[in-house]
């Protein structure tokens, strides 16, 4: 469904992206592992536009590189960034309102299937989004993205700085997620978690993909663990 | 005394809700977009030449709505071609490309219309007394500004906290970004945004030109008292601009119509201040002549003990 062909992309003189080629398919967790500051976050900021790529990303067969965000956001990809990035001075209610697309509603999410699903956030809805604690807000931009209805959803970092308990809440929500068959592109520090959702995982180091295989097989990879993931 | 406490208070409201008009489409465009608009009072003044030459074929109410809707879409281009592409150097370039569009428009507005103020006045429907207060007559024009500008804030109020684009603009405050990724046009935003604080602008222009004056330096008298307002009442608050608005407007009414100095307050603790001694110029200054001087004493002090003003949410 999301497939990148040799991907470049550039902060300023240093070239981040070196060549990025991957896929995700429709109800499947794929995680991106690595250490910080390998590209995994700017991987997704340059598939959803923010960051100009070069090379080709396609999504349902279709080249979608270097068009504005909102576009690919109407498309279907959704983005949860790594800051949660919740709207301060909103309530939850106007936060998720901003995540409806005024296209293309009447997909699985709607206000009354995320308050289904995250009762806190319904108990807390005129609340300023602010005043959630880290797993609420964590939870509400994964429901505001959700309320989009994406096919595809790319989800950066959502553990981190998370309780136990609500890092296995977020990776049972991703389960379902996948189950509906939208393809989920999980970017990961917790190599536990990742090996125990995902279906297929990549390794990232300097800007490539350095492996590219199943939790098992990674499992199998002392080598690649030690040169590209432990620290 | 009670005369002139009224008719201060009166005329101090109508000078308050005329800055309101003014600031409050700056509140959009600076407080929350962040655009340090130096031109805005020159939308003010287009809009008052515009109402006034278009007054005079379509009449005074055509022009009330029309004149607006044209420099709004002046100011949707000067987003679109100008300031979207300044936009990406950063806030001070955006600052100097409005400092340049400021004199631009004026030597625009001499050029067609001259160097002398218009002859745009009060519309015959409104020209006359509304009612009489100890023996003087107040204009039913000053009313109407009034009704202009309180529909002003209500609308703005309910545009931004009842609507999906102010839910738009408002989060685009904090996270542009992430609004684009929801599927929300942003620039396209930006732009109406702008076209709309420019079209309120104007709005206050084509009533305010009547009020005051229709002259090319117009915009320049105006100009820099908008910031201040916008910053006393705090970056992005509607609300604060109106109360900004009026405290300003009477504040300053009120220094020039009561005439006092620092030396009447000695003579009320029963100190007389010698007229030859040394700080005599400050003791007998009187506020006539402080009063031009108070909103940006206002401004200036606001920055060091409220930087984020009197009801915004961060700091200027």
């Amino acid at each position: 469904m999301l497939v990148t062909n040799e991907l470049h992309a550039y902060y300023g003189k240093s070239h981040v992206l070196r060549g990025v080629s991957m896929e995700v398919r429709a109800g499947e967790i794929v995680s991106l592992v690595g250490r910080n500051g390998v590209g995994r976050s700017t991987l997704c900021k340059s598939v959803m536009g923010l960051v100009p790529p070069v090379g080709d990303v396609h999504f349902d067969g279709r080249r979608v590189t270097g068009q504005a965000p909102h576009r690919i956001a109407h498309l279907g990809i959704g983005y949860v960034p790594e800051d949660r990035a919740i709207f301060p001075g909103l309530s939850v209610a106007e936060n998720l309102e901003l995540g409806v697309k005024r296209r293309g509603n009447g997909g699985r999410w709607g206000y009354r299937d995320v308050f289904n699903r995250f009762p806190r956030l319904e108990e807390r809805r005129d609340t300023p989004a602010e005043a959630l604690s880290g797993g609420e807000q964590q939870m509400l931009t994964m429901a505001r993205t959700l309320m989009g209805n994406p096919r595809c959803i790319m989800v950066d970092e959502p553990t981190e700085g998370l309780a136990p308990r609500v890092v296995a809440e977020l990776a049972d929500l991703l389960k379902e997620i996948a189950a509906d068959g939208i393809a989920v592109l999980l970017v990961e520090q917790k190599l536990s978690i990742a090996k125990q959702i995902s279906h297929r995982m990549y390794v990232m180091g300097d800007g490539r993909i350095v492996f590219d295989g199943t939790p098992s097989q990674l499992e199998d990879s002392p080598d690649v663990r030690k040169e590209w993931l432990e620290v | 005394m009670l005369e002139t406490i009224t008719f201060s208070l009166l005329n101090g409201l109508l000078y308050g809700m005329l800055l309101f008009m003014l600031s409050s489409g700056l509140t959009l465009i600076f407080g929350m977009m962040g655009v340090l608009n130096f031109a805005h009072a020159s939308f003010y003044m287009l809009g008052a030449y515009f109402a006034y030459t278009m007054g005079l074929y379509t009449g005074f109410w055509v022009a009330l709505f029309l004149a607006p809707i044209a420099v709004g879409l002046i100011g949707a281009a000067v987003e679109r071609f100008g300031l979207r592409q300044v936009h990406q150097y950063g806030h001070v370039p955006e600052l100097l490309f409005t400092f340049g569009l400021a004199y631009v428009v004026e030597e625009l507005v001499r050029l067609f219309w001259g160097n002398t103020p218009m002859n745009y006045r009060v519309p015959e429907a409104l020209d006359f007394p509304l009612f009489s207060l100890f023996g003087t007559n107040y204009p039913a024009f000053r009313v109407f500004v009034l009704v202009v500008a309180v529909s002003m804030f209500v609308g703005l109020y309910l545009l931004l906290k009842r609507t999906r684009a102010g839910l738009i603009i408002q989060a685009s405050l904090s996270r542009p970004d992430m609004v684009s990724a929801l599927g929300h046009n942003v620039p396209q935003v930006f732009m109406w945004v702008f076209a709309f604080g420019t079209g309120l602008a104007a709005l206050g222009g084509v009533v305010g030109g009547i009020q005051l004056v229709t002259e090319p330096g117009m915009a320049f008298m105006m100009g820099p008292i908008v910031f201040v307002v916008v910053v006393v009442g705090g970056l992005g608050s509607i609300q604060g601009a109106l109360i900004a608005s009026i405290l300003i407007g009477v504040l300053q009414t009120f220094a020039l119509s009561v005439d006092w100095s620092l030396a009447n307050l000695g003579m009320v603790f029963g100190y007389a201040v010698p007229p030859e001694s040394f700080f005599a110029t400050i003791w007998y200054m009187d506020s006539t002549r402080i009063a031009p001087m108070l909103p940006y004493l206002l401004l200036v002090l606001m920055l060091i003990f409220r930087p984020r003003g009197l009801m915004g949410k961060r700091e200027s």
